[in-house]
């Protein structure tokens, strides 16, 4: 790990505006993925900024019927909310399926939005990435792939988001709230939050440099069965090979969002209108730009065939 | 902006927590883990480095009532935190009911990932009486002991040597004795 100078910050804004000050800062909340990759050199901030005193931990109502959920909330807290198992489990369940115990006992809403890819390339630094480091090259392209993209990806990167939480946020229409150095506020679209990765992988996000995340909300429940279907390689503790969280109502109408396949929780609000018509219908034109490689093309039917059985699953 | 670029402030910094019920005072470089800090500055090596990733547990210890992985956390983020380590769950005079459940169940071979193990297990009893669910919990709202709840929610803390259906064993006696 390199050596970095640390402050605690005390305001929202304060934060923003020493990560601007000092180039190469990073804020810190749990930390969990921030100081496994700082081991590994793949990040090296000169300087970090703790957010952990700033508060920002409750779940609240918000004036038009949602949730105002806290940055700092930890993901144990988050996932048994009162309100969130009530009205949202589709978070509930998402949140539970990721990580360990003591991992969600530490790692909170803003830093699970912001968490990087699992790429064994980003992580392997003998080998080219443009993520990690930028014009090196993308060494996933020829090689073991089952764990990538499958679409939105780019002649530079096929890297997943690795979360879950951020799934089913998009399927609820999750917005990110944010200040930057100035106070000036911002809320962003959970669809707009994640980039897919074109010719600037290095860039996960929209945001800006310092700008803070301050909460994320929901808009108000929409009800339904809510499902949160996560396929990996062991019964626990690892990263989607592909994941679905829906929201289907008795009259076979809903929404859906795949984790584990693009650079960003992929959802097609066009496809829902087939969502009545059954799983194929609506993968068809989910994936309909699809761009497998030859390890990870088995994505393709699995998420189709992970949806049919949370289809099935709602109609119980 | 390069990985060679050099901080300008201090690199090191004072933190004082609670370990055990003893109140220590460290002045530490900010690279330290809370782990290496119990292990290397505090003395305290019951607390184990396995993967020192976040992916093994054997780190695992309670901070402020909580498991978390030591090895992913800086010692100087811990200000006025209360830690407790295995050492402080239990003595070989007056062991812990778990540490005991865990000897008599044969709950390890190499005993490596015990600590760990041990600071999860009673956590996991804590977590399931808080009513805080997990990904085999079928009602959210019901959360109830079984066996499935307690592999899902040790799922991180590995044991190497496999001995995981006695751990069960051992988790499950101490859950009925209470």
């Amino acid at each position: 790990m390199r050596a970095f100078s640390y402050e605690r910050a005390t305001t929202p804004e304060a934060a923003a505006a020493a990560a601007v000050a000092t180039p190469n800062a990073k804020f810190i909340a749990g930390g969990t993925n921030l100081l496994d990759l700082m081991k590994l050199e793949i990040e090296a901030p000169t300087h970090l900024v703790d957010v952990n005193g700033l508060g920002l931990d409750t779940v609240e109502p918000t004036d038009d019927g949602g949730l105002r959920i806290g940055a700092l909330v930890r993901n144990t807290d988050l996932a048994a909310d009162a309100q969130v198992r009530r009205d949202y489990p589709l978070l509930s369940r998402a949140l539970v399926a990721g990580a360990s115990g003591q991992l969600r006992n530490k790692a909170t809403t803003a830093g699970n939005l912001l968490q990087r890819t699992r790429c064994p390339y980003f992580y392997d630094t003998n080998m080219p990435c443009n993520k990690r480091n930028p014009g090196s090259g993308c060494a996933a392209l020829t090689g073991v792939s089952r764990q990538l993209a499958v679409i939105g990806g780019s002649d530079a990167c096929i890297a997943t988001h690795p979360g879950d939480m951020a799934v089913a946020m998009r399927a609820l229409d999750a917005v990110v709230e944010t200040v930057d150095a100035e106070g000036a506020t911002r809320a962003i679209p959970m669809a707009e939050f994640h980039r897919l990765p074109g010719d600037e992988p290095e860039r996960d996000t929209v945001l800006n440099t310092g700008e803070f995340i301050t909460a994320v909300t929901l808009p108000a429940p929409v009800g339904g069965r809510q499902i949160y279907h996560k396929v990996r390689d062991r019964a626990s503790y690892a990263f989607a090979l592909v994941s679905v969280a829906a929201i289907i109502h008795p009259d076979g109408t809903g929404r859906v969002a795949f984790g584990g396949v693009a650079h960003k929780p992929w959802r097609v609000e066009e496809a829902e209108a087939e969502m009545p018509n059954g799983a194929r219908a609506v993968a068809a034109r989910v994936f309909a730009d699809a761009a497998p490689r030859p390890d990870n093309a088995f994505k393709l039917p699995l998420a189709e065939r992970t949806l049919a059985l949370v289809l099935a699953e709602a109609k119980e | 902006m390069t990985i060679h670029d050099m901080p300008k402030g201090r690199t090191d910094g004072a933190v004082r927590f609670v370990v055990n019920g003893k109140t220590v005072n460290l002045t530490l470089d900010h690279r330290v883990t809370l782990l290496d800090a119990l292990r290397e500055h505090i003395g305290l090596t019951g607390s184990k480095k396995g993967c020192d990733h976040g992916q093994c547990g054997a780190c695992t210890v309670m901070v402020n009532g909580r498991r978390i992985n030591s090895c992913l956390s800086l010692a100087v983020m811990h200000e006025g935190d209360e830690i407790t380590t295995i050492e402080g769950i239990g003595t070989p005079d007056a062991l812990d009911p778990m540490q005991d459940a865990f000897i008599r169940h044969d709950g390890y071979q190499c005993g490596y990932c015990t600590p760990g193990q041990i600071c999860s297990a009673k956590a996991v009893l804590e977590e399931i009486r808080q009513g805080i669910p997990s990904h085999v919990t079928a009602d959210l709202d019901h959360v109830t002991f079984s066996d499935a709840e307690v592999r899902e929610r040790m799922s991180g803390n590995l044991c190497r040597c496999g001995a995981y259906s006695n751990m069960l064993n051992a988790i499950r006696e101490v859950e009925a004795g209470k």
